[in-house]
């Protein structure tokens, strides 16, 4: 089981009390996409990932996107359980959609990435290191039940 | 992994815009990755890490100064930085995964101080161009 301080805490969930997880979601998986775009990979079904603007656009990928960070919701919900949280999409991701787990990290740093544009400042060394973790720990979790 | 000349440009773009900034944004980068991932500090058992240090800054110049002139030499990346690149094979050996840690905080650096100028497609050239430096300055390492 993770240990979480207080401080992590306060700083994970006061971040996620401001995140439009509809924006940032989208936000989050467009950029996947678009840096990283071998990730497309996995999305041969969404229709135009031609252009980053087609990404962007593409209505498949923002819902999609908001559909992940609406799971991520889970997490800072269940802080203290998140292996038990994702033990289902961790058996999802392994066995029907093949997905290798270094993708979680990756999209894990995308988000901060995105975090860090939409907060500034406010989005301080402390602030990243508890969010740092938190993205590793989703990661973990999802590639835990991988065989 | 090559930097198409779309690539290039978007570098240059950033680093101009960033201008002056640099060295600050060397110290916060700096800042952030020792905050955010402690392993990292094992390299400067010799500093003061605390917040403000006058070492992290003075670093912090250094480490931006080295990107500055690989953008400004972004044609040749590895001639720009051929002595930085024999320093860390021979004498820093600072292990190639800390190089992926440094670019995700000088990302986070850039993203937080200047959101409007990290678009995704300028994102994923600087993700490339930082790959790039990293790269180079591990090349030599055996």
């Amino acid at each position: 089981m993770v240990h979480w301080s207080a401080e992590e805490k306060q700083l994970i969930a006061s971040v996620w009390g401001k995140v439009n997880v509809e924006e940032c979601g989208a936000e989050a998986l467009a950029r996947l996409l678009i840096v990283y775009p071998w990730t497309q990979r996995f999305f041969s079904n969404f229709g135009n990932l031609s252009s980053p603007t087609a990404i962007i656009g593409n209505p498949k990928v923002r819902a999609h996107g908001k559909k992940v960070l609406t799971s991520f919701g889970e997490a800072v919900k269940n802080l203290d359980n998140i292996k038990g949280t994702y033990s289902k999409l961790s058996e999802l991701h392994c066995e029907k959609l093949h997905v290798d787990p270094e993708n979680f990290r990756l999209l894990g740093d995308i988000l901060i990435i995105v975090l860090a544009s939409h907060f500034g400042r406010d989005f301080t060394p402390a602030c990243q290191f508890a969010w740092q973790k938190l993205v590793g720990v989703v990661a973990h979790a999802l590639a835990h039940k991988y065989h | 992994m090559v930097l198409s000349p779309n690539d290039k440009s978007n570098v240059k773009a950033v680093f101009g815009k960033i201008g002056g900034q640099a060295e600050a944004y060397g110290a916060e980068t700096l800042e952030r990755m020792f905050a955010t991932y402690p392993q990292t500090k094992t390299y400067f058992p010799h500093f003061d890490l605390g917040k403000g240090s006058a070492q992290v800054k003075g670093h912090g110049k250094k480490v931006a100064a080295a990107l500055v002139e690989a953008a400004n030499h972004v044609d040749d990346i590895a001639g720009a930085l051929s002595k930085l690149s024999d320093l860390h094979a021979q004498k820093l050996r600072v292990d190639p995964v800390n190089f992926k840690l440094l670019g995700q905080c000088f990302l986070v650096v850039v993203a937080s101080h200047n959101p409007s100028l990290l678009t995704p497609e300028v994102h994923a050239s600087l993700d490339k161009f930082l790959c790039a430096v990293g790269t180079v300055l591990t090349a030599k390492y055996r």
